[in-house]
């Protein structure tokens, strides 16, 4: 089934705040195998001019897929789970998100189109201090196998 | 940094477990990155790599090339194909990070990853500070 074309420019409801926490970062740099000593010792962090432990660049990721998941489990947009691929990713970095920091993440829907037999949905998310500075500008695109009309 | 220069290079081993450590820390649960019969059953080949995954992987090689993670201004990837990871034996990723231009104090880096002869990623690229 298609998806919705009127949620082409929804926003959604900022996300509860996230706490960054310092030993969430290690943990993800370990998942991903990033052992830079700037992501898991504070003494590195600290000589490169960071309060506390910066994050990995695409741990933004972690938190603007929340937002999304909002999005696409509205059943009135339409997609399923299951046909869900990640087409695309990028980020746009005013400053790493550091450990300490309290952000939320805004979010809506840029674009829905089609091409061939899938459907793709851009979502535009931003992660911003509670305090409002912007960390991060992110793109994503999650490309729906097979439901195009 | 040079026009052209093979800035990083790197080979990544990628095994059932690395997915399952990073479905947990990152959150992604969806079961085609872990679940060998729910991927099938999708119409997936086998289990594969979260994007962001590999991805993340690229981000490694950038932080190899800059070392401090603010010197990354943008960085972004097409995931063209699916990095199939069987349970047996895994899956073998080559990342590459090439000096496309330079200006002022800005670098574009094009990065790779091949699996099995196939780029994963396409339009990959990040924009760093040299200086």
């Amino acid at each position: 089934m298609p998806l919705n074309p009127e949620f082409i420019g929804k926003r959604y409801p900022d996300t509860d705040p996230y706490l960054i926490g310092r030993e969430k970062i290690r943990e993800f740099a370990t998942a991903i195998g990033d052992s830079s000593p700037v992501f898991h010792s504070l003494d590195a962090a600290r000589a490169l001019g960071y309060p506390d432990l910066p994050a990995p660049p695409t741990f933004a990721f972690s938190l603007t897929m929340k937002a999304m998941a909002t999005a696409m489990f509205d059943p009135e947009l339409g997609l399923d789970y299951a046909r869900v691929v990640h087409g695309e990713q990028g980020f746009e970095y005013k400053r790493p998100m550091t450990a300490g920091d309290e952000v939320v993440v805004k979010s809506f829907i840029a674009d829905i189109t089609a091409r061939g037999r899938n459907e793709y949905l851009t979502t535009q998310a931003d992660v911003v201090t509670v305090s409002g500075e912007l960390l991060v500008s992110t793109r994503s695109i999650i490309a729906s196998r097979g439901t195009a009309a | 940094m040079n026009v052209g220069e093979v800035v990083g290079q790197r080979t990544v081993k990628i095994e059932r477990i690395n997915l399952v450590m990073y479905a947990g820390a990152s959150g992604d649960f969806n079961p085609i990155h872990w679940n060998e019969t729910f991927a099938k059953a999708v119409g997936l080949p086998d289990v594969i790599a979260h994007g962001m995954y590999t991805q993340a992987q690229l981000g490694r090689l950038l932080m190899e090339v800059v070392g401090d993670p603010g010197r990354i201004v943008s960085f972004s990837a097409r995931f063209s194909a699916p990095v199939v990871v069987p349970q047996d034996g895994g899956a073998k990723v080559e990342l590459t990070a090439t000096v496309e231009a330079v200006e002022d104090d800005i670098a574009t880096l094009v990065l790779r990853a091949v699996c099995n002869g196939a780029d994963v990623v396409k339009d990959a690229v990040a924009t760093v500070r040299v200086a």
